[in-house]
């Protein structure tokens, strides 16, 4: 229960708690119409999304002390791996998607 | 005005998101989405990087090690995605949302023992009570996140080897039981933790992560291969939500933002594709294919004989047709076979046949797998007809030629009610004159389930690697 309160009684948190909700929807109305050729490309552009984890490595590193070795290599592999999902991720998509606009020009062309 | 730069750029990360996920569901704008997605996090991190501050207005340190990890993650993430093949594009996909669940993973085990060890000195006056200074809504934001981080990584990493065939399906009977009985044990100990505090938590908040990444584990252990796709979208937005908790932990609109809208976007997109094998999201996680699979293959084995046809007599056949179909699935991208597809179609088509290919959505490892290889190989897009335009043409067809699919042309889907495919769509191939089955041996198709159709007395077996058949068989067409 004290948690729940917690939850709105800290305006801050209130907002992002505002904020979820609405992503949730957003979420869902954005894509509900999208054609399956594209659910592969789409996965795989969300996944990339969600690479904006990065940020949290990037705070967490940054505010490491520089005597905390664990805390710094633990940062280091964070920042890594979320860089890793990040631009991997945009990488493969647009491979992927550089095929349908090789089509695309042909059918122009 | 230094002040608004970090949020404006946050703004403009998740107003960017938005917009590149719209336009990644538009095919004449996917590709500029993903730019455009792309742009936002670039300004999204950079911004965190120089202008982030904590609540004392401190900037961020250790710029050399943050540095260093963007370049090698970036330089190791551009070359694996360059390098990959398009037929291993799935697992890429599967591997890098691993790495993704991982980075939420660190982020909260790094932010609990900075939380559980800073006030060295209210430790010391207060005992095991300087726990309960954290509050408890931090406390269940890096527990949770660390949760769904840990099983995303270990999911995803599973689903990565299953898929390149390093790891073969593995479940025995009560694997659900136990799975539900994992997830119970992470749920009392999170609520024990978090509301109790004891002295152990420390240990405790470790005996969570291990479970976590078992539960991972064995989530994903008995799934069947082909529903693959399903389940690393699923994981996908579970990284998305574990993304959202690191949001919440920093009070950061745009992982916030990304997060969620990866979470709920991932979750229609999984449903969507269960409705493309006309599965529903329980049948997938619950009903797997390898237990029924064992079962159905035992009757299908008596089915008796096939017949083969020669490369000879399979070229005259497709010279005298006046329409071919072809049903492209993995076998195709395994052998690289794309290339010299399109070649066969084109030798065909100056011989005055209509060719056409028939999609199946979940044909290959991916929905539009098979769209994206063909397109590599500069096949003409109206070429490519959809499931249910193909079956519509089916009856004029004269000669289907299938080629390393199996499992989407199964009649067992629309037949036999105790299959474990029984009611997904298939491409209706008995319809057409000729059925020809390339396959390079009579080995069960990816779902592990005997396919009927090869011993059927419309259907023609021609055995060899997709690639070597289709070469012979353009030399074999030109002297026809």
């Amino acid at each position: 229960m004290e948690f729940i309160t917690q939850l709105f009684a800290d305006p801050a948190t209130y907002r992002l708690l505002t904020i979820v909700i609405l992503s949730i929807f957003l979420g869902i109305e954005v894509i509900s119409r999208v054609p399956s050729v594209l659910h592969t490309p789409l996965m795989s552009g969300a996944n990339a999304i969600h690479g904006v984890v990065i940020i949290g490595a990037i705070i967490v590193m940054g505010q490491a002390h520089s005597d905390d070795y664990l805390a710094l290599t633990l940062g280091f592999l964070s920042v890594v791996l979320g860089t890793l999902n990040v631009v991997g991720g945009f990488v493969v998509t647009d491979r992927m998607l550089e095929m349908f606009d090789k089509k695309k020009k042909m059918k122009r062309g | 005005m230094l002040d608004i730069l970090l949020p404006l750029s946050y703004l403009i990360g998740s107003i960017t998101f938005i917009i590149g996920l719209k336009m990644l569901s538009h095919p004449d704008s996917a590709r500029r989405g993903n730019l455009v997605a792309a742009v936002g996090m670039t300004i999204a991190i950079l911004a965190t990087i120089f202008l982030y501050t904590d609540e004392n207005g401190n900037k961020l340190g250790n710029y050399a090690w943050i540095f260093g990890g963007l370049i090698i993650g970036t330089v190791i993430g551009t070359l694996a995605a360059k390098k990959v093949q398009m037929t291993a594009m799935p697992e890429m996909v599967s591997l890098f949302n691993g790495m993704g669940g991982a980075c939420a993973m660190l982020i909260s085990i790094i932010e609990f023992k900075h939380h559980t060890s800073i006030p060295v000195d209210l430790y010391e006056e207060a005992g095991a009570s300087a726990l309960k200074m954290i509050p408890g809504t931090l406390f269940i934001t890096i527990i949770v996140g660390m949760v769904i981080g840990s099983v995303s990584f270990a999911g995803s990493i599973i689903a990565w080897g299953k898929l390149n065939g390093k790891i073969k399906d593995f479940s025995f009977n009560g694997q659900h039981i136990v799975n539900l009985l994992l997830l119970g044990v992470i749920t009392a100990l999170t609520v024990y933790v978090v509301a109790v505090r004891p002295e152990t938590t420390i240990m405790l908040f470790y005996v969570i992560l291990a479970i976590s990444l078992l539960y991972g584990v064995m989530f994903v252990f008995p799934i069947g291969g082909a529903d693959m796709p399903v389940v690393i979208s699923l994981l996908n937005s579970f990284t998305g939500v574990a993304a959202a908790f690191g949001g919440f932990l920093y009070n950061n609109p745009v992982m916030l933002t990304g997060g969620i809208l990866v979470g709920s976007a991932g979750t229609i997109l999984t449903i969507l594709m269960c409705k493309a094998m006309n599965r529903s999201l329980k049948n997938v996680l619950i009903g797997s294919f390898g237990g029924g699979a064992k079962a159905g293959s035992g009757g299908a084995k008596e089915q008796g004989n096939y017949k083969e046809i020669s490369l000879n007599d399979t070229a005259v056949l497709m010279a005298y047709a006046s329409k071919v179909m072809i049903i492209p699935g993995y076998g195709l991208a395994v052998a690289q076979a794309q290339h010299v597809c399109h070649e066969l179609e084109k030798i065909l088509q100056e011989k005055g046949v209509e060719v056409a290919y028939g999609i199946h959505p979940v044909a290959g490892r991916m929905p539009g797998h098979m769209n994206v290889l063909l397109a590599e190989a500069d096949v003409p897009y109206e070429k490519l007809l959809e499931m249910e335009d193909a079956n519509d043409q089916m009856a004029s067809t004269s000669v289907v030629m299938i080629l390393g699919a199996n499992d989407v042309v199964n009649p067992a889907a629309k037949e036999d009610p105790s299959s474990p495919i029984y009611g997904m769509p298939i491409l209706e191939v008995e319809k057409a004159e000729h059925v020809i089955v390339n396959k390079r041996s009579m080995k069960p198709g990816y779902a592990g389930i005997e396919n009927e159709l090869f011993f059927r007395p419309k259907t023609s077996m021609l055995f060899g690697d997709a690639k070597k058949v289709l070469q012979d068989l353009v030399s074999e067409l030109k002297q026809v």
